[in-house]
């Protein structure tokens, strides 16, 4: 195990799926916190808007399938990187780009409709709740996406080697983390708002 | 696991092993740009140094305008921003910092690992924490700091009535030194869990080391609520939300629950670390194991769960209902019970031992003496009676600067007299360090002593004068008195860490006869930390290689 002129010990896989982990534990911790603050505010709105009036729950469920699809999207990609079929793996990170700037779009015309009607973080409790939730939502996804692209264009650039990639793997465990806790937002805050 | 090699024998005192490995550049410019933990631990120690200066005046300036009735050396105004100031920097940027420090410096060392997990994300952490302690400080010279005291209750600290920049600085500012703090409890996590020396099991991990993992989890954990409730805070006053904002719609109460989510987790983040420097330097200076360490390192796991069951202790002024406020009192006076076992597992390691009273045991003494007292105040607040008699008086100031200056600091003190010598390379002057311990003994016991008085008669905090009243200042003089013994106090180990450091005597290897990895390696460290390490068979390596004839794990510890 350990001799004499030992080489340097690297960060290995697990280190690193372990290191991100934590990190999305203390995301979820983070989220748990704003979706708290949405529920306890939820129902004190009974003039103006509120999620009943003012949510549109079919179409953002509809742009929400895109982010949950891109979840399976960047798994097929990270098993194509492993096997070795380093193409097909830029074409599903590609999609998974794709399908989370669906949901980015779907997001911009919702904000943008509920702007026109005058709903805003400065309107009341219902405004400042729902955007401070799902706005740092979109945030995540951004950022999310900003590294798939890094991954894209590294991967077009031929940086990839067939196998486990640390950085593919730590982008991966993000963007699900992006995506599942937004199953979450989307019961509490879109579901509900049809009861 | 670490790759160091076993070594055969410990080297002779201050004698280097082997080559070293010198990838640090020297100079100013190798410190900023330093990767290596032991270098960023320093610059911890350093930053919480400073901060530690700068809160100290604070509170002298505080403790001047109190020292009569009616005074007129601060104003109101300047004074709420400087008790705001100072209970923000002492435990965000004195508090945390130094034991971030000391962990980062020690916990590598004591694990037989060359560096933490990620060396580049630690030096990321403690920029984010000196830029985030900057900026806050900032708000000084943008318009005025923030006033609203350290957790900034809403709707005072909402825009109508916080109305300069002060808030807003103070919110940024802990976010982002939140977040560096987050990064860091990932690191070390990661560290303790996977480069560990082959054979340093977690039942064998030194007591520090276990108490700053569970630290770190409460970190991991905690810390998102503050910056979760910091953005909230933001979005009010920078967009107009509504949150905390009573008068439409927000509620100040969500503000309460949320800081105080985080807060209370906060109080063990700032003292759990503490204990672990206790649970090092008592065995070592009482020539014995710990006493029962699996209760140690049990009670600070059920410390650590308890802790995030009991924020609504600081809420029992609210009017939360009585079957809520007896929950949380029950919860808190439960907390009580893991944090008594590990005052009698000290006490229990000192009992018998032949005892050395080096300036660190004085300190870890006094920490056990001041902290019980703290705890105790701290029990008497769980029965909400007592608390909605005394809180918001000088009973509270009392209360939080036993355990956090009489438990916290303390044990910072003596940890810095046991492993300066480590960091340095040379011993901390005891002479001096002794007359540093009685004198910030007697200070700190005449500055919080009397405040309890104060506080039970009736005396609130955070008011910047008070009346004439039968004597409160003759309590209030004493209290200032004893302020500046302790700012001298602090001076004196300020000139004992300068010359010390220039001329102190050479510390070797192990001064202390010590037991765990840290004193396997010279003084200070190489950068890759260990050429050799000694095998690990029990919890005091060095014990079994000291005593070949009577090691540690022939009985089973």
């Amino acid at each position: 195990m350990d001799t004499e002129g030992a080489a340097e010990r690297f960060v290995t896989a697990d280190t690193y799926q372990f290191a991100v982990t934590l990190f999305l534990i203390s995301e979820g911790a983070f989220f748990a916190f704003l979706i708290i603050a949405y529920v306890y505010f939820h129902g004190s709105m009974t003039s103006g808007p509120n999620a009943g009036n003012s949510l549109n729950p079919l179409k953002s469920g509809i742009y929400s399938v895109f982010l949950l699809a891109s979840s399976f999207t960047v798994s097929a990609a990270e098993r194509k990187l492993s096997s070795g079929h380093r193409r097909a793996f830029s074409g599903w990170l590609l999609t998974t780009i794709l399908l989370g700037a669906v949901f980015l779009v779907g997001q911009g015309r919702e904000y943008f409709n509920l702007y026109r009607a005058d709903v805003s973080v400065s309107r009341n409790v219902f405004g400042t709740s729902f955007f401070t939730l799902t706005g740092f939502h979109g945030l995540h996804v951004l950022l999310g996406l900003l590294a798939l692209c890094i991954l894209f264009a590294l991967a077009i650039g031929g940086d990839f080697q067939p196998g486990q990639s640390n950085a593919v793997r730590a982008v991966a465990l993000y963007w699900h983390f992006v995506d599942w806790i937004w199953v979450v937002i989307f019961f509490v805050v879109y579901v509900w708002a049809l009861f | 696991m670490s790759d160091v090699p076993y070594m055969p024998q410990i080297p002779a005192a201050g004698e280097r092993v082997g080559a070293t490995v010198d990838y640090e550049k020297n100079g100013l410019l190798g410190w900023i740009a330093t990767v290596d933990h032991k270098r960023i631990g320093i610059l911890y120690l350093l930053t919480s140094l400073v901060f530690f200066g700068v809160g100290g005046i604070e509170a002298l300036l505080m403790r001047i305008q109190l020292a009569r009735p009616d005074n007129d050396f601060l104003s109101p105004g300047s004074y709420n921003q400087i008790f705001t100031m100072h209970g923000t920097t002492m435990i965000f940027l004195v508090a945390m910092p130094g034991l971030t420090g000391m962990a980062n410096y020690l916990v590598p060392l004591m694990i037989g690992a060359r560096d933490v997990a990620f060396p580049r994300l630690n030096a990321f952490s403690f920029w984010l924490l000196a830029f985030g302690g900057l900026f806050l400080y900032f708000s000084f010279i943008a318009g005025g700091a923030p006033a609203a005291g350290w957790f900034s209750y809403a709707p005072l600290s909402e825009q109508p009535y916080s109305s300069t920049t002060g808030v807003d600085y103070y919110a940024i500012g802990l976010f982002v030194l939140g977040m560096g703090s987050i990064a860091a409890a990932i690191n070390l996590i990661v560290t303790i869990a996977g480069f560990r020396a082959v054979g340093l099991t977690i039942r064998r991990l030194p007591l520090f080391v276990w108490m700053v993992l569970v630290t770190q989890v409460l970190i991991l954990l905690a810390l998102p609520a503050l910056n979760a409730s910091l953005s909230m805070l933001l979005i009010d006053r920078l967009m107009n939300g509504h949150f905390f904002v009573t008068d439409s719609g927000g509620s100040a109460l969500l503000w309460q629950h949320f800081f105080w989510a985080f807060g209370h987790p906060e109080v063990y983040i700032v003292v759990l670390p503490a204990f672990g420097i206790i649970s090092e330097v008592i065995p070592v200076f009482s020539r014995k194991v710990i006493y029962g360490y699996e209760f140690v390192a049990a009670s600070t796991v059920a410390i650590a769960v308890l802790s995030f069951l009991v924020w609504a202790h600081h809420m029992f002024a609210v009017g939360l209902g009585h079957s809520i406020d007896v929950v949380f009192a029950i919860g808190s006076m439960l907390i009580a019970v893991p944090t008594g076992v590990k005052i009698f597992n000290w006490i229990a390691t000192m009992w018998g031992g032949s005892i050395r009273f080096t300036t660190s045991m004085l300190f870890a003494t006094g920490f056990l003496v001041m902290f019980t007292i703290g705890g105790l105040s701290g029990i008497s607040f769980a029965a909400f009676p007592i608390d909605w008699q005394v809180t918001d008086t000088y009973y509270l100031v009392a209360h939080i600067h036993y355990v956090l200056f009489g438990g916290t600091v303390f044990a910072i003190f003596a940890g810095v007299y046991y492993w300066f010598p480590k960091m340095s390379g040379r011993m901390l002057s005891e002479r001096v360090g002794k007359i540093h311990f009685w004198l910030m003994l007697v200070g700190f016991n005449m500055t919080f002593m009397v405040q309890h008085f104060m506080g039970l008669m009736g005396m609130p905090r955070r008011v910047f004068t008070y009346p004439d009243l039968p004597g409160w200042a003759a309590l209030n003089m004493t209290s200032t008195i004893g302020a500046v013994i302790m700012g001298i106090a602090v001076a004196i180990f300020l000139w004992n860490l300068i010359v010390s450091f220039v001329a102190g005597e050479p510390a070797g290897n192990n001064p202390w006869d010590a037991w765990t990895l840290e004193w396997a390696t010279t003084s200070p460290p190489p950068a890759h930390n260990f050429d050799l390490l000694p095998p690990v068979r029990s919890r005091r390596p060095l014990w079994d290689l000291a005593h070949p004839e009577n090691p540690d794990w022939e009985h089973g510890h």
